[in-house]
């Protein structure tokens, strides 16, 4: 366990800037999730932490020891690949292996260090497998237990479940918490996927174009989105976000209104933020079609037309049917304000 | 059905479209009478016998060629698949200024034939007083077969996917380490056809090789066969004897590295 600063990380490809002064602190022992879209720089902040890419400027400090420059070896760093990068030519055994007889270990500590890591994982029959011979979810695990097996204090995931199918990606997530809750290292986990980063992390970092947008528990980042970006990228089904202008306690939004129950609200909100499980089906309230449904199993998510409003509603699984009438009613309670920049408006 | 007995008839008739010639060669080889034509056309007559394999090793300095030959093309395998392996993976992995310069510049080498560098190759070893010298004609056949190797080698590097290198570095690897225990291992393939072909190249080698070297102790057995052939006859039966002899090293080396001439050693390294 150790902890990992980064201070003001810039890496640029030309007059490029991939990362602008990405500056956070990572805890011993923190499971922090870096998220984000396609592009918008986590995979490289990660890559810089593991010293495969040199930032441009700022430091990378680890429990005290600026660690920018340092060659990779000397970060005590492990890292799972999302392509696996397992060596093809050496069995699953001297891939978990390699890194402890590159420091020239003693073959029985490798031997008894691979045996637990192998039963950690279920992999003790695949020991004596080549790569080739094994599944994509069985890579993966071996690929885990190649970065298990070095014991660093940090472990860097690279989007480690995003060639797994939905079943298998479940069965790893929880595979690697429970690995976390063993080992207890700080670990950074680079994902796309909403659901990974909160099911997973302690706190999440969500990056856009370069910049750390915000960095909190999921369950702040989900209640209190800090902008727009973030209220639609954290939460599925997607956020409902409504721009209109307030009035007293009427909300104006195409061709219709809200009527909300305080007084007075702030004029600079110019979008509400509404999830799609605070819109309730009710015997009365407002009126609105619906226009297409979704069955996710447990549940239905329902998108509707209010006027010239369309909103997604998570709802029970009782008949429903396409352009048929629904009412439903706002939960005022949990609703997002934002401002015309997308900012979220704390007091609205 | 008929498409089977089409294909086996094609692989029959390309069979023997090889064999026939071999087969001729080993009948001359085995008449005493150093004809080349010959009356009958079965390979072994009444009158077949070893004479000129055993008057071959006998009477001949075709062991000492032959030794020649190998010394030789061992040196130049091992330099071609040192200098190709080092060079093709620089190329392939690092940036640096002229990369593509020097890229272009190795492959224009082999525009020039062979016949051309002939007299620069000549005054080049005369200044280097390296005529009648091995050492010369390993520079030569080195030079001649690496630029192909380099690109060859280059080429396979490119389809390696970095991560295993990365992976190695962070698994605690230096640059060197990479390469040798992560990249050449799985480079096999690539390895043994650089190595085939530089071997080949300097094996059966004969324009570079005679003007090269003068003193006949230190013939290759190119040079040497030929010197079965005189102005006025040449020796078909030793001549015959002595090339049968002289394909066996590379039939024998095709039979030991096909085993390695296998695709997808990368498979299962990284998600495809």
């Amino acid at each position: 366990m150790k902890n990992l600063e980064l201070k003001n990380i810039v890496k640029s490809y030309g007059k490029n800037n991939v990362l602008n002064d990405i500056s956070i602190s990572i805890n011993s022992g923190e499971f922090l999730v870096l998220v984000g879209p396609s592009g918008c720089g986590k995979s490289t902040l990660l890559r810089s932490i593991a010293g495969l890419d040199l930032p441009t400027s700022g430091s990378i400090i680890i429990d005290d020891r600026d660690v920018t420059k340092a060659p990779i070896a000397q970060r005590e760093i492990a890292m799972v690949f999302q392509n696996y990068a397992l060596y093809p030519h050496m069995t699953v055994y001297d891939n978990m292996a390699f890194s402890l007889k590159i420091k020239s270990r003693p073959k029985a500590e490798i031997e008894e260090r691979i045996k637990e890591i192998a039963s950690l994982l279920q992999i003790n029959e695949l020991l004596h497998r080549k790569p080739k011979e094994l599944s994509g979810g069985q890579r993966q695990r071996v690929s885990l237990g190649r970065a298990l097996a070095k014991r660093s204090p940090i472990i860097l995931f690279d989007e480690p479940l995003s060639n797994l199918d939905a079943h298998l990606r479940q069965q790893m997530r929880i595979e690697i918490k429970k690995i976390h809750e063993i080992y207890k290292s700080t670990i950074v986990y680079v994902t796309h996927d909403q659901t990974e980063a909160m099911t997973m992390g302690d706190r999440i970092a969500i990056l856009n174009k370069g910049n750390i947008i915000q960095v909190d528990t999921p369950s702040e980042i989900y209640k209190n989105p800090r902008n727009e970006f973030v209220a639609r990228f954290i939460g599925s089904p997607e956020i409902n976000l409504i721009e209109g202008k307030f009035k007293d306690s009427i909300f104006s939004t195409k061709g219709t209104k809200f009527t909300f129950p305080e007084m007075k609200y702030s004029e600079k909100i110019s979008t509400l933020g509404i999830r799609p499980e605070d819109i309730k089906i009710s015997d009365s309230g407002e009126q609105a079609t619906i226009r297409f449904i979704e069955n996710l199993g447990s549940t239905l998510l329902l998108y509707v037309d209010y006027h010239d409003v369309q909103l997604r509603i998570i709802t029970g699984t009782a008949e429903y049917k396409i352009g048929s009438k629904i009412n439903f009613s706002l939960n005022f309670d949990n609703i997002i304000y934002f401002d015309q920049s997308g900012e979220r408006i704390v007091n609205a | 059905m008929i498409k089977k007995i089409t294909s086996s008839i094609v692989i029959l008739l390309a069979c023997l479209f090889s064999i026939v010639p071999v087969l001729y060669v080993l009948s001359v080889s085995l008449r005493g009478d150093n004809a080349f034509g010959a009356k009958t056309l079965k390979i072994v007559t009444s009158t077949s016998n070893f004479d000129n394999y055993v008057k071959l090793f006998t009477e001949t300095s075709f062991l000492t060629w032959l030794y020649n030959s190998l010394l030789v093309s061992f040196v130049v395998t091992l330099l071609g698949v040192t200098l190709a392996a080092t060079s093709g993976y620089s190329l392939s992995r690092h940036k640096f200024k002229g990369k593509q310069f020097l890229l272009f510049s190795i492959l224009t080498t082999q525009m020039f034939p062979a016949t051309m560098l002939m007299l620069p190759f000549f005054i080049i070893l005369s200044k280097l007083h390296l005529i009648n010298n091995f050492l010369g004609l390993i520079i030569i056949y080195s030079s001649t077969a690496l630029p192909f190797c380099i690109w060859q080698m280059k080429g396979y590097f490119d389809t390696i996917p970095k991560e295993l290198e990365e992976a190695a570095k962070v698994d605690g690897c230096t640059n060197f380490q990479t390469f040798y225990k992560i990249i050449l291992p799985m480079s096999l393939p690539a390895l043994v056809i650089t190595g085939l072909f530089s071997f080949m190249s300097s094996w059966s080698e004969y324009l570079v090789a005679a003007i090269t070297l003068q003193d006949p102790a230190l013939y290759t057995l190119p040079l040497g066969l030929k010197s079965f052939q005189s102005s006025l006859s040449t020796q078909w039966g030793l001549y015959a004897a002595g090339a049968l002899i002289v394909s066996i090293p590379v039939v024998v080396l095709f039979i030991i590295i096909s085993k390695f001439l296998v695709s997808g050693l990368t498979v299962g390294s990284v998600k495809g």
